[in-house]
């Protein structure tokens, strides 16, 4: 069995609002990832996936709280450590993080090699310039992007290159888990799949332990991660294969996700898409029994009252419904 | 009976070049196109092959350096103020970002009663113009007594794309620029807005224009697909035939660029 690298358990965080109200953005969750494995979280916006991205980092600032659970990485508690200590010491080298918008995190006044400068520094106090910069450069190499990038400054660099000038910088200090989130969101296809083999190539050649991607276009997550997370609410709903959570979603919320897919291959014209009616359940008093239940084509009055447990069926599939696998399917069947 | 469909909107030797000499830019490069009555047509291209210039051109809002737009088989005329806000009730938008599409201080309401006093409704009682709004919001699925006195950034992203919809039901125009009315929305709401998109098409009858860079995107909406290439269309032809018979190595480019589920995605070919 492969070493678990991140391990994390009843995580659950909360922000709090200005008016004092808590809102309980990731509410225990538990995940493992093993080492070389990828894991993708999916789901539509306000569900919280950022959010967790954010809280698995262990480095809290308001207006998110920790509230309880466990981030182990590598075998070593991060949860209670001295925020000055995870900033220097976890995070760059054992979890590192690329935000929504990456290509704005760039510092617009410096060139990209002092950026690189000032941010290693931080992590590795004695760094030389001279080491930093052949580091960076040997890295940049390759991943394949010209070394003369790094005398640049962000403006004469394009979106896709700013993108993947940030993901290079994330992993100069090899990270043992790296969590992407939405790293193509805002490019378009060629250079989101430039974006895409960089992060594969990261993950075969060692440069990073594992890999977390966080996005809402599923036949993106089919194609780049092992496993798919569903979230919904602050919640997990499912989890699974990226095969079997794609072909064969059990919760109905994967399940309305999954008729959502636009691919241009044969017979998608013929197929309807379909949307799940109405929005997620506001997390500040957050229905008492399922999320899901008000936009459930098959809810049932018990839905409404009890709150639903995450059921393992074995295999690494987990899902969060009161009806069985053998019903859920038959519910399908009949549409 | 490709020649009884009437042409709504066509340019000939269409031409945007941006900067003079040495920083000369050429984003649109003599382009012709036929876009007829009632169709979806989907403009599809990689981020600086000049999709969106092309669409401002269309619109009005910056001016061909060469070439002609015909309107309906007529020179396209927007030389006075006066003739380009009657060529806008023809032809109207959807932008990509809708937190900077609305005019911030402007309430809902006043941004909805624009449209209908836009279309010659500035005479009518309140009540009806009231009865408008409310269609207006309920075809978006919006309720219309929950918008009034709110401003537009109160709004979801997807609720102000919505109302974006809803004003266009209230504009009925003939024409409809969508430039990637979707890619600031997850993919989840996406199947809404394009379901609205096309149950507008079949309701008023108009021609939509839908810019893209996603190629599953086009194929999924559109009657024909145009593919730009560094401001030149490389290949056009119905959805079908573009999309899953590419000729062109732009378009096969693109096209093997998308994840794919069904079929194995190459990573190799960047």
């Amino acid at each position: 069995m492969a070493k678990v690298l991140l391990d994390v358990r009843e995580l659950t965080t909360k922000y709090v609002t200005r008016f004092r109200e808590d809102v309980y953005a990731v509410d225990h969750v538990s995940l493992k990832v093993e080492e070389g494995k990828s894991l993708g979280i999916a789901g539509e916006s306000g569900c919280g996936k950022s959010t967790l991205a954010l809280s698995l980092m262990g480095y809290y600032f308001a207006p998110l709280h920790y509230m309880s659970g466990e981030i182990i990485i590598d075998g070593r508690k991060i949860t209670g450590m001295d925020p000055d200590d995870i900033r220097k010491s976890v995070l760059g080298k054992e979890i590192a993080y690329i935000p929504q918008a990456a290509m704005n995190a760039l510092n617009p006044t410096r060139k990209v090699i002092n950026f690189i400068e000032d941010v290693i520094q931080v992590h590795d106090y004695g760094a030389t310039k001279k080491e930093i910069y052949d580091r960076a450069r040997s890295l940049f190499e390759h991943v394949g992007l010209p070394a003369e990038v790094l005398q640049k400054y962000p403006v004469e660099l394009s979106g896709g290159m700013k993108q993947r000038t940030v993901i290079a910088i994330a992993v100069l200090l090899s990270p043992k888990v790296l969590i992407a989130d939405e790293p193509s969101s805002a490019l378009d296809v060629t250079s989101q799949k430039m974006v895409i083999k960089m992060l594969m190539q990261l993950m075969e050649d060692g440069f990073i332990g594992s890999l977390i991607f966080i996005t809402h276009e599923l036949p993106l997550l089919y194609n780049v991660t092992d496993d798919i997370m569903v979230m919904y609410a602050g919640q997990i709903v499912e989890r699974g294969t990226a095969r079997e959570v794609v072909f064969d979603p059990l919760h109905p919320y994967a399940k309305g996700l999954m008729g959502s897919i636009i691919v241009p291959e044969e017979g998608l014209r013929s197929v309807k898409l379909t949307a799940i009616p109405g929005v997620p359940p506001n997390l500040k008093n957050p229905p008492m029994g399922c999320r899901f239940a008000d936009r459930c084509k098959y809810v049932m009055p018990e839905c409404r009252v009890t709150s639903v447990a995450l059921r393992d069926i074995g295999g690494g599939r987990m899902y969060r419904c009161v009806l069985s696998e053998a019903e859920l399917r038959e519910a399908y069947k009949n549409g | 009976m490709a020649e009884e469909r009437k042409v709504c909107l066509s340019g000939t030797g269409l031409t945007k070049v941006f900067g003079l000499g040495r920083h000369k830019t050429v984003a649109v490069d003599h382009v012709d196109f036929n876009f007829y009555e009632g169709e979806v047509v989907s403009i599809v291209g990689e981020s600086g092959s000049g999709k969106t210039t092309l669409a401002k051109m269309l619109l009005g809002l910056i001016n061909p350096t060469e070439g002609e737009i015909y309107f309906q088989g007529q020179k396209r005329d927007i030389s006075t103020h006066k003739k380009r806000r009657e060529y806008w009730k023809n032809i109207q938008a959807i932008f990509q970002d809708p937190f900077s599409s609305y005019n911030i201080f402007n309430k809902i309401d006043t941004v909805l009663l624009d449209c209908i006093h836009m279309r010659g409704g500035r005479n009518l009682p309140r009540a009806k113009k009231v009865e408008m709004m409310a269609q207006a919001c309920s075809f978006v699925n919006l309720k219309f007594e929950e918008l009034t006195n709110k401003y537009p950034f109160e709004l979801s992203g997807g609720q102000m794309q919505r109302l974006m919809i809803a004003r266009i039901f209230l504009l009925m125009p003939k024409i409809l620029v969508a430039d990637e009315p979707t890619s600031m929305i997850d993919a989840c709401s996406r199947a809404t807005i394009l379901d609205m998109l096309m149950q507008l098409r079949s309701e008023i009858g108009m021609t939509i224009i839908f810019i893209t860079h996603d190629i599953g995107l086009a194929y999924y909406v559109s009657d024909s697909v145009y593919i730009m290439e560094h401001g030149k269309f490389v290949e056009s032809g119905s959805a079908d035939d573009v999309i899953l018979h590419p000729k062109a190595p732009y378009t096969k480019r693109l096209i093997s660029d998308v994840p794919k589920i069904y079929e194995e995605w190459d990573l190799s070919t960047v």
